[in-house]
C-alpha cells in the first residue's frame, strides 16, 4: 500500500491516539455533566478545569481568563463581535488587516453592517503589517485592533507586540484581539507579554479533535455574548460544555508538552530543507517570509505554470497531501485574498501550494515530499506548457 | 369511499398499435414512481390510468411523485363512488367541505358531469343540476357561477365508479420512460448536459450516463459532482442512471503533447465521442446525447459539430441545440440540476481551453492535427479501464 505523507498539518491534523483515548474516555466512563451535582458531574468539572488550566499555563495566563468554544472560528467571531458589541458607546472604528482569516473578516463584514467602520491595512511583500501604518490608521473612534499572529497561508509572523505599542502611543484604551490559531503550539504565545487582550486558539491544528477551541480574555474586558445568557462559561458562552472535545485539548496540550515543544527549533530546519529542495525547482518561488520571520510550519511556493489545484491532486496520486491556499477559501474558486494582498499577480497565486508540517514530521519525509514535488512539477509541466 | 388518483396521457394514447406497449410502461413507472413504502394499485381504465389508494387518503408526497412521471399529462386526485347517486352525492359534500375549509364567505362553483356509462340512469345535465342543487343546500356559502367559478366539481361516471374532484395538476408530459430505448448522455460537470438528459428522458429515453475524468487536472470533487448529477436525474426515471466514468487523462495528455491549441477542443471532443460510440455499440445502446447548443461557446459552431460528428456512424442528439442559455438554466433550475452544476469545481473543459479555440474546423486539418496520436491504442485503453458508477437513488423523494 502506499504511505501516506500528510503535510497539510495547518489545515488540520490527525488526533494523536492519546487524544483519541481522552476523548473516548470522556464519552464513555466521566460522561456526566459538568453542572449536574453528584459525582459524575464533579468527575467532568475535573477534566474541564485541567484542560484549562493547561490552555491558560501554555498562554501564561490564568485560568479564569480562558474560556472554551467551538473553535477557532467562534473565539474569533465572539472577540471581535463580543467587543465591538459591549463597546460601541465609546466608539464604532475597528482595525484589522487585509490577511486574516476568513473568520475574521466575516465578523468585521457583519459589525460593517450594523455600522461599524473597519480599516483593512495592508501588508508588505512578506506579509508584515507596519506598526507605523497601524498607529496611523488610529481615531478616535478606535475601540478593537485585531491582527492574526501566524498567517494560515503564508506563515508570516506580525510584529504583535510594536504593533500593539505603536497603536495604543496613539490611543491607549484600543483593545488587541490577536488570531493565535496558527501560532499555538508553533512559536511561543505570551499574550500578557505582548499587551493583549483577547487571544483565540484551536485544538485541531495541533493534533486535538475539531470543533473545540479557547479564547483568553483578559480579566475586566467586557464582551457581549454571541448568544444564550446561559451559566456556563461564566455566561459567556452557554450550552453544555463540550467535555470529549475539551478533554481532547487538555490531552492534546499534554502530548504537544513531551513531543511537541521540544522539536520547535528542529522544526525550522526541517522548513529549511523544504524551502531549499523545492527552491531548486525552475520558477520557483517562496510566497511570505522566510526564517525566524515565519513560523516553522508553514511553506508557500509558486510554481509558475502548474494550478495548484492541479499539482494537489498530482501529489495526492502519490500519496502526498497538501493545499492551495487555505483550505477554507480552496474549494472557491477564487485566488487568495492573502496572496493578493503581497501583490502576487493572479497567475503566480494560482500556481501556489502551501506545505504545512506539525511537530510529527520526520527529516526523512521533507525528503521524500521535495523529491515528489520536483518529479510532479516537471512532469505537469510537460504536459501543461 | 375510495381515494385515488386518475393519471391522464396524451400522446400516447395516440400510437396506434403500439399502444397497449406504452401505457404498460407507463403503469409500470408509476408504480416505480410510488416505491414500495407507499400502497397503491394502479390499473389501466379506457384510456387513462387509476390508481387506487384503498380507503387511505393519497398522501401528498404521492401526488408530487405521480406528477414528475414522463407521459403523464395531468392527475386529478379523485374519490371513487360506487355507482349509485346517493354515494356519489355523499362523497361530493366531503370533497366540498375539504375545499371550503380553507376559504371565508360566498365561493361559487359550478358541476361539470360527463357520462360515459350510458347504463347510468341520468344525464350529464341531469347531473350537474342533482348535484349542484344538493351542494347549494348543504353549503350556504355556495354560489353557482359558470363563468368564473372558484372551483369546478368534476363528476365522471364510468364503466364502475363514479369519480369526483376539482383539481386538474399539470404533468410533464412527454412519453414514458423506456418507451423509446436507450441513449447515452456525455454527462460533465455543467449547467448543459444534465438539462440535455433530462429532455431526453422526456422523450421516453432510458439514459445512462457518460463521463471523462482527467484527474489530477479535475479533482474527484468533479467526479462526485458528476454523480450526484445523474443521481438528481435518477429521481425521473425512478431507477439510479449508471455513470461510466472514463480515465481521460491519458488522451488529455496525449492531445496536449501533439495538437496545435487551437485544434485541442475538436480533438478532444472527437476522443470522447470515439470513446463514448465504442462504449454505447459495447451496450447495444444506439445513440448518444450531448448537451450543445449552436454557437453557445466558440467551440459549438456547426462546423465543430460537423468535424466531431465525422468519428462516429452513431446518431448524435443535441437536445439543446436550438435553446437560450437563459432557457436551459431555467429548465436546470426547474428540474434540480443548477444548483449542483454551478459548484465550481473545474472540468476538463474548462481548464483546458485555449485562448484561440479554431471556431470553424477543417476537418481534413483536423485529420492532420491528430495524425501524430495514438487513437485507437487510446480509446482500447480508455475503454478497458472505464469504471461503473451508480448514483444512490433517495428512498424517499421530496420534489
Amino acid at each position: 500500500m502506499q504511505r501516506e505523507l500528510y503535510l497539510d498539518n495547518a489545515a488540520t491534523t490527525p488526533v494523536h491516539p492519546e487524544v483519541a483515548q481522552a476523548i473516548h474516555h470522556s464519552l464513555v466512563v466521566a460522561y456526566g455533566n459538568p453542572s449536574s451535582l453528584h459525582r459524575k458531574g464533579m468527575e467532568a468539572e475535573g477534566i474541564v478545569k485541567e484542560a484549562r488550566s493547561l490552555v491558560a499555563e501554555m498562554l501564561g495566563v490564568s485560568p479564569a481568563e480562558v474560556y472554551f468554544t467551538s473553535g477557532g472560528t467562534e473565539a474569533n467571531a465572539l472577540a471581535i463581535k463580543g467587543v465591538a458589541r459591549a463597546r460601541q458607546r465609546r466608539g464604532k472604528h475597528l482595525i484589522t488587516t487585509q490577511i486574516e482569516h476568513s473568520s475574521v473578516l466575516a465578523a468585521c463584514r457583519d459589525l460593517e453592517a450594523e455600522g461599524f467602520k473597519v480599516t483593512y491595512l495592508p501588508v508588505d511583500a512578506e506579509g508584515r503589517v507596519d506598526p507605523e501604518e497601524a498607529a496611523a490608521a488610529v481615531t478616535g473612534e478606535t475601540i478593537l485592533l485585531s491582527v492574526m499572529h501566524v498567517n494560515n497561508e503564508i506563515g508570516t509572523i506580525q510584529p504583535i507586540g510594536e504593533i500593539v505599542e505603536a497603536v495604543r502611543g496613539k490611543k491607549e484604551d484600543i483593545l488587541v484581539h490577536v488570531d493565535g490559531v496558527q501560532a499555538f503550539g508553533k512559536i511561543p504565545v505570551a499574550p500578557e507579554e505582548l499587551g493583549v487582550d483577547l487571544l483565540s486558539v484551536s485544538a485541531h491544528k495541533l493534533h486535538g479533535p475539531k470543533g473545540i477551541g479557547a479564547l483568553y480574555c483578559r480579566k475586566g474586558v467586557q464582551l457581549q455574548p454571541l448568544f444564550g445568557r446561559g451559566t456556563q462559561e461564566r455566561g459567556l458562552r452557554s450550552g453544555t460544555e463540550n467535555v470529549p472535545g475539551i478533554a481532547g485539548l487538555g490531552a492534546a496540550i499534554k502530548v504537544w508538552q513531551r513531543e511537541g515543544r521540544p522539536r520547535q527549533k528542529e522544526l525550522y530546519q526541517l522548513k529549511e530543507q523544504l524551502i531549499e529542495g523545492l527552491l531548486s525547482i525552475e520558477g520557483a518561488r517562496l510566497n511570505g517570509a522566510r526564517g525566524e520571520g515565519a513560523a516553522p510550519h508553514i511553506v508557500n511556493l509558486s510554481f509558475p505554470g502548474v494550478r495548484g489545484e492541479v499539482l494537489v491532486h498530482a501529489l495526492e496520486e502519490k500519496g502526498l497531501y497538501v493545499s492551495t491556499g487555505s483550505a477554507c477559501s480552496s474549494r472557491k474558486a477564487e485566488v487568495s485574498h492573502v496572496l493578493k494582498a503581497l501583490g502576487l499577480a493572479e497567475r503566480e497565486s494560482e500556481s501556489s501550494i502551501r506545505i504545512s508540517l506539525s511537530y510529527t514530521t520526520t527529516a526523512e519525509e521533507i525528503a521524500q515530499a521535495v523529491e515528489i514535488i520536483q518529479e510532479a512539477v516537471s512532469s505537469l509541466r510537460k504536459i501543461l506548457l | 369511499m375510495e381515494s385515488v388518483v386518475l393519471v391522464r396521457y396524451g400522446e400516447i394514447g395516440l400510437k396506434g398499435k403500439n399502444r397497449p406497449a406504452f401505457e404498460n410502461r407507463l403503469v409500470q413507472n408509476l408504480r416505480r414512481a410510488l416505491g414500495p413504502e407507499i400502497e397503491a394499485s394502479v390499473r389501466r381504465e379506457h384510456g387513462r390510468i387509476v390508481v387506487d389508494f384503498g380507503g387511505r387518503e393519497a398522501p401528498r408526497q404521492a401526488i408530487d411523485r405521480l406528477r414528475s412521471v414522463f407521459g403523464v399529462v395531468s392527475i386529478s386526485p379523485a374519490k371513487a363512488a360506487p355507482l349509485s347517486l346517493d354515494e356519489a352525492l355523499a362523497g361530493a359534500r366531503l370533497l366540498v367541505e375539504e375545499k371550503l375549509q380553507a376559504t371565508k364567505g360566498p365561493v361559487r362553483f359550478k358541476v361539470e358531469a360527463k357520462r360515459s356509462n350510458k347504463q347510468f340512469p341520468l344525464t350529464s345535465p341531469e347531473l350537474n343540476g342533482r348535484f349542484g342543487g344538493y351542494l347549494l343546500r348543504a353549503f350556504p356559502r355556495l354560489e353557482v357561477d359558470v363563468h368564473a367559478p372558484d372551483f369546478v366539481l368534476h363528476v365522471e361516471v364510468r364503466e364502475k365508479a363514479i369519480y369526483l374532484y376539482t383539481e386538474i395538476l399539470p404533468g410533464p408530459g412527454g412519453l414514458p420512460v423506456g418507451s423509446s430505448s436507450e441513449g447515452l448522455l456525455l454527462l460533465s460537470g455543467g449547467i448543459d448536459s444534465p438539462v440535455a438528459g433530462w429532455l431526453a428522458m422526456k422523450r421516453g429515453i432510458r439514459l445512462r450516463a457518460i463521463h471523462f475524468h482527467s484527474f489530477p487536472f479535475t479533482s474527484d470533487r468533479s467526479k462526485e459532482k458528476v454523480i450526484d448529477l445523474a443521481g438528481v436525474l435518477s429521481r425521473y426515471s425512478f431507477e439510479p442512471i449508471p455513470v461510466y466514468v472514463v480515465n481521460f487523462t491519458p488522451a488529455q495528455t496525449a492531445i496536449r503533447q501533439h495538437v496545435p491549441p487551437a485544434m485541442t477542443i475538436t480533438v478532444m471532443r472527437r476522443m470522447m465521442l470515439r470513446i463514448a460510440s465504442r462504449i454505447a455499440a459495447q451496450h447495444g445502446i444506439p445513440a448518444l446525447i450531448t448537451g450543445e447548443s449552436v454557437g453557445q461557446v466558440a467551440s459549438q459552431t456547426l462546423e465543430s459539430m460537423a468535424a466531431i460528428n465525422e468519428v462516429t456512424s452513431m446518431p448524435i442528439l443535441r437536445p439543446l441545440v436550438a435553446m437560450d442559455k437563459g432557457e436551459i438554466v431555467e429548465l436546470a433550475q426547474q428540474i434540480g440540476t443548477y444548483d449542483l452544476s454551478v459548484l465550481p469545481y473545474p472540468d476538463c473543459c474548462t481548464l483546458f481551453v485555449p485562448d484561440r479555440p479554431e471556431t470553424r474546423p477543417r476537418i481534413e486539418r483536423v485529420r492532420a492535427a491528430e495524425a501524430d496520436m495514438p487513437i485507437d491504442e487510446l480509446v482500447d485503453e480508455a475503454v478497458a479501464t472505464v469504471d461503473v458508477v451508480e448514483p444512490v437513488l433517495e428512498p424517499s423523494l421530496s420534489l
